[in-house]
């Protein structure tokens, strides 16, 4: 399997022949810096595209066709589009939350972004706790919803930031203990040890069998509700509340919102992939060498990017397939179905654990 | 001065402008927003020392928790067009104690640990953590449920408790007829 840390070592060798230790640090966090910014906007770019085609492919429809080939450029156009727009600042809004709202939104998305296994040693935040920082730091969006409904003074993003921040808070609690079955299953929380497990061992869904299948559906129900997805979209959805929680935002401070939205369904698919699906290891075979031996060919950024769109595609089906529910519906599914369900698979999988009935490929 | 006490002086400036912030904020939407960067500035303090899960629980718990809650009692009550209440004369007082106790007894802290002896005589005692001095998530998880010399079993089932009472105190409140 290929490794990225033997090009990273090597570009940090060559790097502090050049200047002191500080300097190379310094200069390499910005480069992963920049790097991790550029492929935010790529995949809001493609998945926005997605999206379109996905959701028209559901509804009978052509979707996008006119910009470029296949629309290929729509999302382009809208983008620059986006970024002409003026920021209006509303009268009597706090100006200062006002614009901190956004900004809480993206950083905390990106935060997460950084903490997905791209490739064996290409982890960009990698460390003990990896996943509970990840939990951790994906909570902090929740300040940046609640500062924008209150900040903007107006009624709408009120109640749709009340509704986005009782949902997100609700749909927290399965999302966590799910990820609490995986790390029972493989008895670490480091990013980077739980995807080598994976590669060693077979994937989690294979390895942990009932109570994995069981915490990976639950996962992807909570993850949509996660994103303010379909059906769980109500903060935004209703014809009532106008737009949410960002009714009040025009121009780029918008498009953070939107940007947001789309990289937090990434982010989900990704964290199912790499829980689950196995992240960066490859699809293998027990008994099939050769088979075994061309997928390990294909370099493991491509398996990941590969899985995490297929688990894209999943949320997309469910957000497109089902009507949207009612605010107490959602509720009452997270804490009367979805938590109980999830906190018996947890004891479920640690019956699995003890006795030692989890499958090793 | 190397990076890890650049990291420290930003983070310490952070911490202390915030706090300022939060505590002369007119507003209490904003003085919880600043609060939130105050608590964001410790929870990097705590990673810079290479307590890397205490740091992960700031931000969870602290970030991503408190501050959420006091945004939403500011939302169910009308705190946001609250302004701060008259300063009294009593006010003023109390206030001053309080916060002349705590500066004294902090000053004493530092005094009786002679942190500053240390800070100035030999400059660069700050360093940056080694792989070695960094606790790891399975030794907190031993500890929190062992009954052993430095096991915290019976106030981890202590604070549960708490927690129960909680929610049942929540649920008879809520659910009045």
């Amino acid at each position: 399997m290929f490794n990225l840390q033997s090009w990273t070592s090597a570009i940090h060798a060559w790097m502090l022949g050049m200047m002191p230790e500080w300097a190379a640090i310094l200069i390499e966090c910005v480069v992963v810096a920049l790097l991790i910014i550029t492929l935010y906007a790529v995949f809001a770019i493609v998945l926005i595209y997605m999206e379109r085609k996905v959701c028209a492919f559901f509804q009978c429809r052509l979707g996008p066709n006119r910009v470029g080939k296949w629309g290929l450029l729509q999302v382009f156009s809208d983008v620059f589009k986006m970024l002409q727009k003026e920021i209006i600042n509303m009268r009597k809004s706090d100006m200062f939350l006002h614009d901190l709202a956004p900004f809480l939104v993206v950083t905390a998305s990106m935060l997460t972004f950084a903490c997905l296994p791209w490739n064996k040693g290409g982890h960009i935040i990698d460390f003990n706790v990896g996943l509970f920082f990840m939990v951790a730091v994906s909570s902090i969006g929740v300040v940046g919803i609640l500062l924008a409904g209150l900040g903007s003074n107006s009624k709408y993003p009120m109640i749709g930031s009340m509704r986005a921040g009782a949902q997100l808070i609700s749909y927290e609690i399965s999302i966590g203990i799910t990820m609490l079955t995986v790390v029972a299953l493989s008895g670490t929380m480091q990013i980077s040890e739980i995807v080598q497990q994976q590669a060693d061992n077979g994937w989690n869904i294979v390895r942990g069998h009932v109570p994995a299948v069981i915490a990976f559906l639950i996962y992807l129900i909570a993850g949509n509700a996660e994103c303010n997805r379909g059906p769980f979209d109500l903060p935004e959805g209703e014809s009532e509340l106008t737009a949410g929680y960002h009714t009040e935002y025009s121009g780029m401070h918008f498009g953070f919102f939107y940007l947001a939205e789309y990289l937090n369904l990434f982010i989900a698919a990704g964290i199912a992939t790499t829980l689950f699906l196995g992240g960066w290891a490859p699809l293998h075979i027990a008994g099939l060498d050769g088979f075994n031996g061309v997928m390990d060919a294909i370099p493991g950024a491509v398996w990941f990017i590969g899985k995490t769109f297929f688990v894209i595609f999943l949320l997309m089906w469910e957000r497109w397939t089902f009507p949207r529910l009612r605010i107490d519906h959602i509720l009452s599914l997270e804490w009367k179905y979805l938590m109980p369900i999830s906190l018996l698979n947890l004891l479920l999988m640690a019956l699995v654990v003890v006795f030692g009935l989890g499958i090793n490929v | 001065m190397d990076a890890y006490n650049i990291m420290f002086v930003i983070l310490a400036v952070m911490i202390a402008l915030s706090s300022f912030a939060t505590v002369l904020a007119k507003s209490v939407l904003r003085a919880a927003a600043y609060l939130f960067f105050a608590l964001l500035g410790v929870a990097g303090m705590y990673f810079l020392l290479g307590y890397t899960f205490l740091g992960s629980v700031q931000v969870m718990v602290y970030c991503g928790g408190i501050v959420v809650l006091y945004v939403f009692a500011i939302l169910l009550t009308r705190g946001a067009k609250d302004k701060l209440s008259e300063n009294t004369r009593t006010k003023i007082f109390a206030s001053a104690l309080l916060s002349l106790t705590g500066l004294g007894a902090f000053i004493y802290a530092i005094v009786k640990a002679k942190f500053l002896n240390s800070m100035f005589m030999t400059p660069g005692a700050l360093t940056a953590p080694t792989e070695g001095s960094m606790i790891s998530i399975n030794n907190v998880g031993q500890h929190m449920l062992s009954t052993g010399e430095n096991g915290y079993l019976l106030p981890f089932e202590a604070v549960s408790v708490l927690l129960l009472a909680c929610i049942v105190a929540a649920l008879v409140i809520a659910r009045k007829r």
